[in-house]
């Protein structure tokens, strides 16, 4: 399909049409449930199946190269900060994993760089972006180059 | 057309794309401009749009200056080596020196990165490349990209980068239209940083079907980095370096984290080594670039499409021994579902194990990027410490139209900047940009409403096309009046494919192939005055077919006028096979002529920055 969203479980809320990069997660008008309105520009990135609240969208490998009878399933859970993954085989193997995708609270540790202190007129002049040099950790300066370095057309 | 709304949002700076790139460029715009207003637009939603949206197992570009690791010269080594001596050595030193600054920041922001229990450093899967456990790299920029702009506009497709009628050839801004709500957008700006990511279904895909979308890029990269800039004149620059991918077959799985950390390698399906014994052969090609160290990656390509040509196909990845080792298996599969999670999928439904059974590897069709193993892109300066005067034109990272910078895969000759440079040219751009606006004090950028009227008129026709050319059928997508998205987009791939060397001519090509190409190319451009769209989804979808095919015929007259073979194993000239130091050590520029629609093609001198010394090591 590749995602494809099971009747009885979509309730229509909208999540998966909010985040699909592809924009092809639609609300279909008859339904009014979700679904995939152009399988062949779907990457199976699955963004939706991540957002979608009640697990109402699964995917099925493309048909073109991809028996059937396989799943991979997810659930990203965010406030453990958590992504754990199934993966059954189309011979009834199974395989699981699970990975951290945060090690902060969420947004917490973003900062807004409009209440930082102000540049000054030498800083802008300067090559140094926001929090450098101290965020390269070295004790040498942002690293530069001296133009009389420059070869024309040298082959190296 | 009068029954679509237009929302006007008058702003200082705005970024087009708000992918790796565009997030680095709102965030950083922010803390030099601090008054400025910053606006971003997006063809999606900023939380998972872009070639990140699935996540990420590695970060491609760090230098570990921390630990005397690498060095930015190191970079810009190990760049022009694999480009086959072809960089801008300035871009690359220039990023390079300030990566390591973000990848810091994305730690403390909450991206989790591996750590080498010995050392304490972050974990190398490769000499470049840290692990990290990334699936929510992408929500985690975005939260900074939000955090310091004013708004970010999702679900907005720009179209046309609009150009003030002040002063010639300076921009003014962009618009576009919301796929959602259908509105009109004008921003008017008085610089314009384009992030719009790189160029997928270019050329034809191996995958048909349903499975067209299963594309190594991501489906959504529409080329729009490229055909902005031309549409309004800017130089493009080495946009015939297209890439080609040995990946896992039919999911695109990457290969980095297998051949670099799991130290699986290919055989073919004897079971024997190939690459050595096309050494000779390729050496006649290129001479002494195959004795670089690593070898450039379209070589090793090149190796393994003669060992497919010579029948001793396919070619396997052997993983058998590395995933008896259960911290490496399970290596092994994150990468994937960290990634690309369509790999593990087709390995599910094929019963395939790595563990009990060595997968197969394919070439990919090509793409157009310029922040991965390849550097096609637009034509910018460099930073004032660095550049020589041939690249350099007062504000670092600005295209030859004022007021327009780019970023990431927008910008060329940079190749090897991954995710982490994408968005510390983001960063660099942004800086550049807010210094641009302040030396231009009070002078006013005028964009009349007739410009953005008369785009407007454009951009809406499909809808237009298909109203009227439906009446004229009973049903169906036939029509003779009208083409469907779906239909241009296999137009430009078949013709991609077979004139421009996409996979079913074995990437090959010459004069009179591209000769043909072009003036297939150009018909395509007459018919996609006739793309009939049923709806705002295609609508988009038409746009982004007219960004592809603009950046198809760059691809093609860039192909046409380097005439050697530069980087066997992404495409070859086959009435030029060798490379050809002498005639092409240079950097190749084009420009399309906005009235006209001609283009001009140049040489620009390829200057060299770095030494060489530690090339061979
Ligand atoms: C499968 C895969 C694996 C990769 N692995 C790695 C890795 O391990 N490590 C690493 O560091 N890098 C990796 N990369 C590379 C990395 O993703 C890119 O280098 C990086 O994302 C480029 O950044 P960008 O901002 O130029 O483009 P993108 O991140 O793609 O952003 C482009 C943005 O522009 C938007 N856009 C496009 N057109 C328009 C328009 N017309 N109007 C408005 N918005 C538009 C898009 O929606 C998107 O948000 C990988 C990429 C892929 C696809
Ligand atoms: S997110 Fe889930 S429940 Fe909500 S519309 Fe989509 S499929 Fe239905
Ligand atoms: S898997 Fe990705 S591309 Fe496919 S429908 Fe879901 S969000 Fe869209």
């Amino acid at each position: 399909m590749p995602t494809f969203v099971y009747m009885t479980r979509c309730d229509g809320c909208g999540h998966c049409v909010d985040i699909c990069p592809s924009d092809i997660m639609h609300i279909d008008k008859t339904v009014r449930r979700a679904v995939n309105i152009e399988p062949n520009m779907c990457w199976e990135c699955y963004s939706c199946v991540k957002a979608c609240p009640q697990n109402a969208i699964d995917v099925r490998g493309y048909a073109d190269f991809a028996p059937l009878g396989h799943s991979v399933r997810v659930l990203r859970e965010e406030e453990k900060g958590t992504i754990s993954w199934k993966i059954k085989f189309r011979d009834g193997r199974e395989k699981n994993f699970l990975s951290p995708i945060t090690t902060q609270p969420w947004g917490e540790k973003i900062p807004k760089l409009g209440e930082l202190e102000v540049p000054d007129e030498e800083a802008l002049k300067s090559q140094l972006l926001c929090y450098e040099p101290d965020a390269l950790n070295i004790n040498t300066g942002l690293p530069v180059m001296k133009k009389e370095q420059l070869k024309e057309g040298v082959y190296y | 057309m009068s029954k679509v709304k237009t929302v006007w949002e008058d702003c200082d700076i705005l970024v087009v794309g708000g992918g790796m790139a565009g997030t680095g460029a709102a965030y950083e715009a922010r803390y030099w401009g601090r008054d400025m207003k910053i606006i971003c637009a997006e063809k999606a939603n900023i939380d998972r749009s872009g070639a990140v949206a699935q996540g990420l197992y590695a970060i491609n570009c760090y230098m570990g200056m921390q630990w005397d690791e690498n060095q930015p010269e190191d970079h810009v080594r190990y760049a022009r080596n694999d480009l086959m001596g072809l960089v801008r050595e300035d871009l690359a030193f220039d990023m390079a020196r300030h990566v390591d600054s973000a990848v810091h920041k994305f730690e403390e922001w909450g991206l989790p990165i591996m750590r080498n229990k010995e050392t304490g450093r972050y974990q190398r899967e490769g000499k470049w490349q840290i692990m990290i456990h990334g699936e929510s790299y992408k929500p985690i920029v975005a939260e900074a990209a939000r955090n310091s702009a004013d708004k970010i506009y999702n679900r907005i497709m720009v179209t046309h980068l609009l150009m003030d009628e002040s002063k010639e050839n300076r921009v003014g801004g962009a618009v576009g239209f919301n796929c959602r709500t259908g509105d009109f957008h004008v921003f008017r700006a008085k610089a314009v940083i384009v992030g719009a990511g790189g160029a997928s279904h270019i050329f034809k895909p191996r995958s048909v079907g349903e499975g067209m979308g299963r594309t190594w890029y991501a489906p959504w990269s529409s080329g729009s980095a490229y055909a902005l800039p031309i549409e309004v004149g800017a130089k493009m620059t080495q946009m015939e370096n297209r890439i080609v991918l040995t990946r896992f077959k039919d999911g695109y799985g990457p290969v980095g984290a297998y051949f670099l950390h799991l130290k699986t390698y290919t055989q073919n399906t004897y079971g024997e080594e190939y690459e050595s014994k096309w050494y000779e052969h390729t050496k006649a090609m290129v001479g002494e670039y195959i004795d670089h160290t690593p070898t450039p990656t379209c070589l090793r390509n090149h190796a393994f499409i003669e060992e497919v040509k010579a029948g001793r196909g396919p070619i396997h990845m052997v993983t058998m021994e590395a995933f008896q080792d259960p911290h490496l298996e399970e290596v092994g599969w994150e990468n994937f579902l960290g990634m690309t999670v369509g790999q593990a999928v087709v390995w599910a439904s094929q019963d395939v194990d790595p563990k009990y059974m060595n997968p197969e590897l394919t070439t990919s069709e090509p793409y157009v990027m310029g922040s991965h193993a390849t550097c096609s892109g637009a034509w910018v300066s460099g930073p004032e410490d660095i550049s020589p005067p041939e690249y350099y034109w007062g504000y670092n990272r600005m295209l030859t139209v004022d007021g327009l910078f780019g970023a990431g895969d927008t910008v060329g000759g940079t190749a090897h900047k991954f995710s982490s440079g994408s968005f510390t040219e983001g960063r660099i751009a942004a800086k550049a940009a807010v210094k641009y606006i302040l030396d231009l004090g009070d002078e006013k950028i005028v964009v009349n409403n007739k410009q953005c009227e008369d785009l407007k008129e454009v951009i809406y026709k499909p809808l237009e096309n298909y109203t009227v050319g439906r009446n004229e059928i009973t049903a169906g997508t036939v029509s003779p009046s009208y083409l469907l998205p779906i239909q241009g987009l296999q137009r430009l791939e078949k013709i991609m494919d077979e004139y421009v060397g996409g996979i079913s001519v074995n990437y090959m090509t010459n004069e009179n192939l591209l000769k043909r190409g072009i003036e297939l190319l150009g018909t395509l451009q007459e018919d996609l005055e006739h793309i009939g769209a049923e709806d705002l989804h295609q609508l988009m979808r038409a746009w982004e077919l007219k960004h592809r095919t603009l950046t198809s015929e760059c691809v093609a007259q860039h192909t046409l006028f380097r005439e050697e073979t530069r980087w066997p194993g992404y495409y070859y000239r086959g009435d030029h096979m060798k490379l050809d130091d002498d005639n092409w050590h240079c950097l190749t520029l084009s420009r399309r002529d906005p009235e006209t629609g001609e283009w001009t093609m140049e040489k620009a001198p390829l200057y060299h920055i770095v030494d060489d010394k530690e090339d061979n090591q």
